[in-house]
């Protein structure tokens, strides 16, 4: 299969600190990627690069190629903004803003322009039914967002990135603020989307990968350790260091 | 002998209640009294007609002429100013020396008395750019005199909004600038309408520097290079020459309630677009 995103290389500093080390990988597309390893290991920042999100904060430095379809984003030539609508990012705790239900989803949207109410609302809905939040909340768009449960506040974090109509959804450990009963309908509805979206997920919650992921990384201290497809990184992992941290001795 | 925490506790908790009780007694007093002193003489002509043999007879219309647009200059000014300082320094300019200076400043500018600045707007706008005595140049000092304060109550509040809204405008591919005007000011509206209110209560109130800059006409006035007398300063004047103590303490009881009145209605304005926006 063709690779979506493809990592060449990819060393990143921040200041004097080395938080990735020559990282090759490549992250094919609608599939469910995961990245595993301790705190510190990397993960998060491995994700931000693949938005440039790592950019809002002083002194980092990347060397190496992040390629999208091929497209190296870190090109001068790149649109950052266009980068950022294809590429959508969910964060650890639900970031809602202090905005109705409605105006979060039209948030993206609106700020690239659309104006038109009639678009507007069939956005706002089509990305709601995707979450799965449409039957609950389509009488109640006016809510404030942060009304919600943190369950349906993540989704509609998720609402949120489709609606300015992402091809790439990075979560960064999305679930950690959930229950387990929320947090496996938050891993279903990845699953439903990863048919026509490429999904890369940030884990500290090693079930989780081995439940929603096709592929899986396992990282420690900025390295890359092992990449496979997730049942051959959990049944039969290569390097040693993966095998003690997915039996738990270590991490 | 050994105090127990618990008889501490009785005793902090009478003395922290007695100082409350204390400072809202001493407001309430002065409201009372001035309201108590001055009330007698306010009716519609007071409000609507001029003063007569200098204040001792008549009312005080062209002083409420001059109480709404002195401040009112000094908003129109000053608000567009200092949260425009505030956003720089927050938004746009990395925390360092420059800003910590700028900083410094601000709050240096905050404490300096008030007829300073009075001297300075009379130097400058009075003599130097030729604005005499006028609307013009007392609503343009009382604009320096009221920026720092909005400039560090902005500051605070845009300050005081999470990171992460900003971060997710920006993921979501909007700029620094559609985050800033539609995500970070409306959040930090309350705090940024308190430092405007602050600063219409500090200039409404003013004396030393308008009579430096706008003079005590007691003429309506009829264009903002006319001179003008505001309320507090007609107050000033009426008490100190001994004109009407009668006449000052209703001025002063339609100053009072004129800040609670616009008090109310910016808490009352804001607390409606805070339930339009969440």
């Amino acid at each position: 299969m063709a690779s979506k995103i493809e990592l060449n290389n990819l060393t990143f500093y921040y200041g004097n600190f080395m938080a990735l080390k020559d990282v090759n990988m490549n992250i094919v597309g609608n599939a469910i990627t995961a990245l595993i390893g301790p705190s510190g290991c990397g993960k998060s920042t491995l994700l931000r690069t693949i938005n440039r999100t790592n950019e809002l904060i002083d002194g980092t430095r990347l060397e190496g190629k992040v390629l999208i379809d091929g497209k190296d984003i870190y090109d001068a030539q790149i649109d950052i903004i266009e980068l950022r609508k294809k590429v959508g990012m969910v964060f650890q705790r639900p970031n809602c803003f202090p905005l109705s239900v409605y105006d979060n989803v039209a948030y993206g949207p609106v700020v690239h322009g659309t104006k038109k109410k009639a678009e507007l609302d069939k956005i706002v809905e089509e990305s709601l039914i995707a979450t799965w939040l449409w039957d609950d909340l389509k009488d109640k768009l006016k809510r404030s967002a942060l009304s919600l449960s943190l369950d349906y506040q993540q989704r509609l974090c998720i609402a949120r990135v489709l609606a300015i109509g992402s091809e790439i959804i990075l979560l960064d450990e999305p679930c950690s603020a959930l229950d387990p009963i929320t947090t496996l309908r938050i891993e279903e509805l990845l699953v439903s989307l990863k048919e026509n979206y490429t999904i890369v997920i940030v884990t500290h919650n090693m079930q989780q990968a081995a439940r929603v992921s096709d592929y899986s990384g396992y990282m420690l201290l900025g390295e890359l350790v092992e990449f496979n497809q997730t049942s051959k990184i959990f049944t039969s992992p290569k390097d040693k260091r993966t095998e003690d941290y997915i039996t738990g001795r270590f991490g | 002998m050994k105090i127990k925490p618990a008889f501490t506790e009785q005793i902090v908790k009478k003395i922290l209640f007695i100082s409350t009780a204390f400072t809202v007694l001493i407001l309430l007093f002065i409201i009372f009294y001035i309201l108590k002193n001055g009330l007698s003489v306010i009716d519609l002509e007071f409000l609507l007609t001029s003063p007569k043999e200098l204040g001792r007879a008549g009312g005080i219309f062209p002083c409420i002429i001059g109480t709404i647009l002195l401040p009112l200059i000094a908003i129109i000014i000053a608000t567009p100013l200092g949260v425009g300082t505030a956003i720089y320094l927050t938004e746009y300019k990395r925390e360092g020396r420059l800003t910590r200076i700028i900083r410094f400043g601000t709050e240096c500018l905050a404490g300096v008395p008030s007829i300073i600045f009075g001297l300075f707007g009379f130097v400058l706008f009075v003599i130097y750019l030729g604005f005499g005595w006028s609307i013009l140049s007392g609503g343009l000092t009382l604009a320096f005199m009221i920026l720092p304060t909005i400039i560090r109550t902005s500051e605070e509040a845009i300050r005081a909004i999470p990171y992460s809204y900003r971060e997710v405008s920006l993921s979501l591919g909007g700029t620094k600038w559609q985050t800033i005007t539609r995500v970070v000011l409306p959040s930090a509206l309350p705090g940024i309408v308190t430092g405007v209110i602050l600063g219409i209560g500090r200039s409404v109130g003013e004396t030393a520097a308008v009579i430096f800059t706008a003079g005590s006409s007691l003429r309506v006035p009829a264009s903002l290079f006319d001179s003008c007398r505001t309320m507090a300063v007609h107050f000033y004047i009426l008490a100190r020459e001994g004109i009407s103590m009668e006449n000052a303490y209703g001025t002063a009881a339609i100053l009072i309630i004129a800040i609670l009145f616009i008090n109310l209605v910016s808490y009352w304005l804001m607390h409606r677009f805070m339930a339009k926006f969440s």
